[in-house]
């Protein structure tokens, strides 16, 4: 199974910190899973102009190709101004229509405040369904207060992000074998 | 419909067309050389004539997977190798071509072929070759109307005045040679949308519509739009070609054609776009509604009218050589158009 992390922001550690965390979470229950972080911070990437996904070159490139091989994607993202960072909403304006069909997106969000605790649900999952994504509907919302020098210090985040882990990987499971089972009943 | 060479007496015209795609037979994973590949379009389009087929068209793309950049090259060899089948492009990149050359270009052809030359013009739907070429992407839309009115232009006159934004201007310019005929029939390609759909009804120019999936009644509705838009612009649709594009495959069986075709399909998608094709929306193609015109002659014969029945139009080109099909197959499929579909289509929709 392939999974690609996106940590969706290019300023700040909160959501990075978040990532490694469920990246230690992967490698440690996951070990024959395929696990690539993708940190917007460090790469330089191009605004969208409307071409296929394939013909970019470079930073953006290998970003788009890595996502679109991707059998799982877990989107990292802070909240700035009451929605996504305009670096994560280009990632979506870099892939085709359906870029997300036969996968599985789940979502971990860090926040200044509780207050934006909606917003996953009004802004970035319709963006998700809209490219066919297969949500995992319950996402890790992890506020300012939970991280000290960063590092999260609430255990109550770090279940919520073995959860997050499970159902991940449960649900990729699940549908990947039942689409295979319908497959095989196609006669072609 | 004279102007555009379509005896609308004789009924639906059937065409094939060829991307030009280049791409290793999945099944095998072995890929012709690039010389073999373009003999075989040049060949195919003779059986097709010989198959009493109507049409055949040659489409351009500048990347990887594809061999016929240079497709007005090779439409001028098979103008040489071929008598009585219409010719032309699918599409030719208007945008990223200067219309001078390309209508000097396609007027040579209708010379060669004394006649039989069209031209159906595009905008891409993959924009790789506005780098190669030396042109800017944020002029994608601008490029492509100024220089297909360009081209309109010089097929209506023979002496051009004209000035735009992307090219030198035209002083009493004369394009020269002139087609056999005075003009050449000139499509606008349009993808699967009704705004792209009513841009070619506001110039009052004919269609030809890419359907690619999903059922008719979605193009039923585009085709509206396009007549709609045109007769509310002052030209009459009942004057006006509409063409239908998509694949196409043709077997014993719809078993057999549906897994013979898939395979290609799916692969082909993947190489040029990224994505496959998936197997669920691929079974709904075995459904008489659906606009995909693969199955066994007689379930394609009902679809093909089903469909005619919907749009109204003028003509309908098939794609079965996509993804790498096998030249043995292709054959296979120009007999089976040749001996069973032609007959009965032209039988139900030719004026008695």
């Amino acid at each position: 199974m392939k999974i690609v992390g996106i940590s969706g922001s290019i300023v700040g550690s909160k959501t990075r910190t978040a990532m490694n965390c469920l990246s230690r979470e992967i490698s440690e229950k996951l070990p024959e899973a395929q696990f690539t972080l993708i940190d917007l911070a460090e790469y330089n990437l191009q605004f969208s102009d409307g071409r296929n996904y394939l013909e970019y070159e470079g930073d953006t490139g290998y970003v788009t190709k890595t996502i679109m091989e991707a059998d799982a994607l877990v989107i990292g993202t802070p909240i700035f101004q009451a929605s996504i960072p305009a670096t994560l909403k280009n990632i979506f304006d870099l892939l085709p229509v359906s870029a997300f069909r036969d996968k599985v997106v789940s979502i971990l969000v860090t926040a200044g405040s509780a207050k934006h605790y909606l917003v996953v649900e009004q802004q970035l999952k319709p963006i998700v369904s809209y490219m066919k994504g297969q949500i995992v509907q319950t996402y890790v919302f992890i506020e300012e207060k939970d991280f000290h020098n960063k590092q999260i210090v609430n255990d109550d985040v770090l279940f919520r992000i073995e959860r997050l882990v499970e159902d991940t990987v449960l649900l990729t499971e699940t549908l990947t074998k039942l689409r295979e089972e319908k497959e095989a009943k196609y006669d072609f | 419909m004279e102007k555009y060479r379509i005896d609308t007496s004789k009924g639906l015209e059937f065409g094939l067309y060829t991307l030009g795609d280049h791409i290793p037979d999945p099944k095998t994973g072995k890929r012709i050389s690039a010389q073999q590949r373009i003999k075989e379009i040049i060949e195919l389009a003779q059986h097709a004539e010989q198959a009493g087929i109507d049409f055949f068209s040659v489409g351009e793309s500048h990347q990887d997977y594809f061999v016929t950049q240079a497709h007005s090259v090779v439409l001028s060899a098979i103008a040489q190798a071929t008598k009585n089948i219409k010719i032309g492009s699918s599409s030719t990149i208007i945008s990223t071509s200067d219309p001078v050359r390309v209508y000097e270009d396609f007027a040579t052809i209708d010379l060669i072929s004394d006649g039989r030359a069209e031209i159906i013009a595009g905008r891409a739907s993959r924009v790789g070759l506005y780098h190669l070429l030396g042109y800017n992407l944020s002029d994608y839309e601008a490029l492509f109307e100024e220089k297909f009115d360009l081209l309109l232009k010089i097929n209506e006159e023979e002496i051009v005045n004209w000035s735009g934004n992307y090219r030198e201007p035209l002083k009493n310019a004369e394009i020269l040679p002139r087609p056999k005929n005075g003009s050449l029939p000139i499509w606008r390609a349009v993808g699967g949308t009704s705004s792209s759909a009513m841009k070619a009804g506001y110039a009052g120019v004919p269609m030809m519509l890419a359907a690619l999936g999903g059922p008719a009644g979605i193009y039923k509705n585009i085709i509206e739009a396009y007549r709609e838009t045109a007769r509310n612009n002052g030209f009459d649709p009942s004057a006006l070609p509409v063409g239908t594009t998509g694949f196409f495959f043709a077997a014993e069986t719809s078993q057999e054609a549906m897994r013979e075709m898939y395979p290609y399909i799916n692969e082909g998608m993947v190489l040029t776009n990224g994505q496959g094709f998936p197997k669920q929306a691929f079974a709904q193609a075995a459904d008489k509604r659906s606009v995909i015109n693969v199955g066994s002659s007689q379930q394609i014969i009902e679809k093909i009218l089903y469909q005619y029945e919907l749009f109204g139009h003028q003509r309908y080109l098939a794609q079965m050589d996509f993804g790498g099909m096998p030249f043995d197959r292709l054959m296979k499929n120009i007999e089976i158009i040749g001996t069973e579909i032609l007959p009965a289509i032209r039988k139900y929709t030719a004026k008695k």
